[in-house]
């Protein structure tokens, strides 16, 4: 009990619980499991609900487009193609923007313009999109409809996705508030994660002679490479499953039209519109049937993006 | 004429691994310092071309001046050392030789610096045709996460030098005596180096685009001992080719790597409690070390300051 000495290592203090650690640990397995067993339950409710729909059309629902409560005949093959080429669409449109506006705010803007900027943006993420399907029925359907729609149908008719008349409803505007939707979240990461861009590796390129543009190109851009593909991949993730906005301005149309003037519906569209008002049991479990192919949807989207983003780490040879 | 001669310099590389071994990097005694700088052979005045002249040089950023009023020359082949001690000014002047300071918001430039006698500020200049003249080497290695091939590329291909490509990486790679270690895996990651060899291949992807002048700022204070006695015998092969700027913490390195050696120190009286480094003393090294014409340069070199 002396301290002159130091003392040896029995005479040190006996290990005692940590009740923090214990309980960081307990909390955040928890929250773990939690998260897992919610989508489990949640993905066998949707299955379960949905049975009935499956057991009497099986896999051809994904090819029949009848949609017929009277007849009780359902498919999903146009919300399919409504969901994919409104989603798609609003991807290959928003993503390129959105990584040049996370690209400016981070790298090219003038500093005093970068954080009033960055909080528009991130102030356009926090518009209800109940409020952008409402300005989608206002202003821009209706422009579309009287200035856009005619002149693509003059040049492009020929192709059935820009034939057929004008309306202020359809794929088209559906498109466009998706698109608008989505910019500001992949703009928001894609900022962060060029600001997360080692300053080091900036200058080793600035220092080569490189000019701004060239080490974005060569060095920033390579370095973020997955994590734009997963923002991406998110963006497409929030655009898949956009019921509201979509339905305000898509027209919930019943007839197939490869026209993207024509009133269409989406997956989710379908789903929110109808589910309340469903009239037979064979028609909500068809509904929760779109929602099945909705959840596979967004699951698979999931699954190229962390493909990619390994097979790009992979590359990089472990940067990360 | 300004190579040290062979045994010379395994001499000085014995010293250097002493004291790294011994871990004496600060407070070393003015004698050893001058023994070190004592076998730098002098450079005869005349054979001076003078590549870099400063001319009341001050940089500040935001306002307030991190180093004030430096006169000097760097003149070619040689390797000028920048020492003094920490919050002095030396790497934000460095910084200022290529235009990097261009890249710190609110850094000005004021005074003249010229390039053989190019205003490196003029309006007209693009500081990135300067970087690619006066290349630079920082602190802590910084390999692209590229393969080591395309981190010695990525200059040459920036800058259309893609004729003979293999043939450049190869000479660059030579120059810095990383090709026997690294020719059989040119494509794997240079990321799997050791920190020495990061800084090497740092170098040469530095050298490739041929720069005239290449700027080092600290370039071993990252590395352990024996990968340090390499980048310093490596700056004292570059210099027959290019002129060296190397900011420095430890007087060490300077007396061994440098023909000229500037002294900077902080000055704090100056008006209103500010705190602007100053350039001190700019001198042959040996005679910085060995007779220092001024006290505060004195007190530096024996250890009783800094």
């Amino acid at each position: 009990m002396i301290a002159e000495t130091p003392a040896p290592a029995s005479t040190f203090r006996r290990r005692r619980p940590r009740f923090g650690d214990a309980g960081l640990r307990v909390l955040a397995g928890v929250a773990a499991i939690g998260s897992l067993l919610l989508v489990a339950l949640l993905t066998y409710k949707v299955v379960d609900e949905a049975w009935p729909s499956i057991a009497q059309f099986g896999l051809s629902f994904l090819w029949s487009e009848d949609w017929n409560a009277v007849t009780g005949e359902f498919g999903a093959r146009d919300l399919i193609w409504g969901t994919a080429f409104s989603s798609l669409v609003a991807v290959a449109i928003a993503a390129p923007v959105a990584i040049a506006i996370g690209l400016f705010l981070s790298e090219l803007a003038p500093r005093r313009l970068r954080a009033p900027v960055g909080a528009l943006v991130e102030l356009l993420a926090a518009i209800p999109s109940v409020v952008l399907g409402l300005w989608g029925i206002i202003v821009l359907g209706p422009f579309l409809q009287q200035h856009i729609e005619p002149r693509l149908g003059d040049w492009l008719g020929f192709i059935p996705l820009f034939s057929g008349s004008p309306s202020n409803v359809g794929l088209l505007p559906a498109a466009i508030v998706l698109t608008i939707m989505i910019i500001p979240i992949v703009a928001s990461i894609s900022r962060e994660l060029f600001l997360s861009v080692p300053g080091d590796l900036k200058q080793g390129s600035l220092a080569l002679g490189s000019t701004r543009w060239e080490m974005v190109r060569n060095v920033a851009i390579p370095q973020v490479s997955a994590g734009l593909v997963a923002a991406v991949i998110l963006g497409l993730a929030r655009a898949l499953g956009e019921a509201i906005a979509v339905s305000q301005v898509i027209g919930g149309g019943l007839n197939f039209s490869a026209s993207v003037f024509q009133p269409a519906d989406t997956l989710a569209g379908r789903i929110a519109s109808q589910y309340q008002g469903s009239t037979s049991n064979l028609q909500t479990a068809s509904l929760a049937y779109l929602a099945v192919i909705l959840l596979a949807m967004s699951l698979i989207a999931n699954i190229t993006a962390q493909l990619i983003v390994r097979r790009i780490r992979q590359r990089m040879g472990g940067a990360h | 004429m300004s190579t040290v001669s062979e045994p010379d310099r395994v001499e000085s590389a014995d010293a250097a691994e002493q004291e790294s071994t011994a871990e004496v990097v600060q407070n070393q005694s003015q004698a050893n310092l001058g023994e070190l700088a004592a076998k730098r052979t002098p450079v005869p005045v005349g054979d001076r071309e003078v590549v870099l002249k400063l001319d009341d040089v001050t940089v500040s950023y935001s306002g307030s001046a991190a180093i004030k009023a430096v006169s000097m020359d760097v003149f070619r082949r040689h390797v000028t050392a920048f020492i003094g001690p920490s919050g002095c000014g030396k790497t934000t002047l460095l910084r200022s030789l290529n235009r990097m300071n261009d890249l710190v918001p609110g850094a000005i430039v004021d005074g003249t610096i010229t390039y053989h006698g190019h205003d490196l500020y003029d309006a007209g200049v693009d500081p990135v045709e300067v970087r690619r003249r006066i290349g630079m080497v920082f602190q802590r290695p910084n390999p692209f996460p590229k393969s080591i091939f395309d981190n010695v590329a990525y200059g040459l291909r920036l800058h259309g030098m893609k004729d003979r490509l293999d043939e450049r990486v190869e000479s660059a790679l030579l120059k810095t005596g990383l090709w026997d270690e690294v020719k059989d895996r040119l494509k794997s990651s240079a990321l799997a180096l050791s920190g020495g060899q990061q800084q090497r291949l740092c170098i040469a992807r530095a050298l490739a685009i041929e720069p005239e002048v290449v700027l080092m700022d600290e370039p071993a204070s990252a590395l352990d001992p024996i990968a340090t006695q390499r980048i310093e015998d490596l700056i004292g092969e570059l210099k027959d080719d290019y002129t060296i700027v190397i900011v420095t913490h430890n007087m060490q390195q300077a007396a061994r790597v440098a023909d000229m050696t500037a002294f900077f120190s902080v000055d704090v009286s100056a008006e209103r409690g500010g705190r602007n480094g100053v350039l001190v003393e700019y001198a042959p090294t040996a005679d910085l070390f060995i007779r220092p014409a001024d006290p505060r340069t004195e007190a530096y070199v024996t250890g009783r300051f800094g």
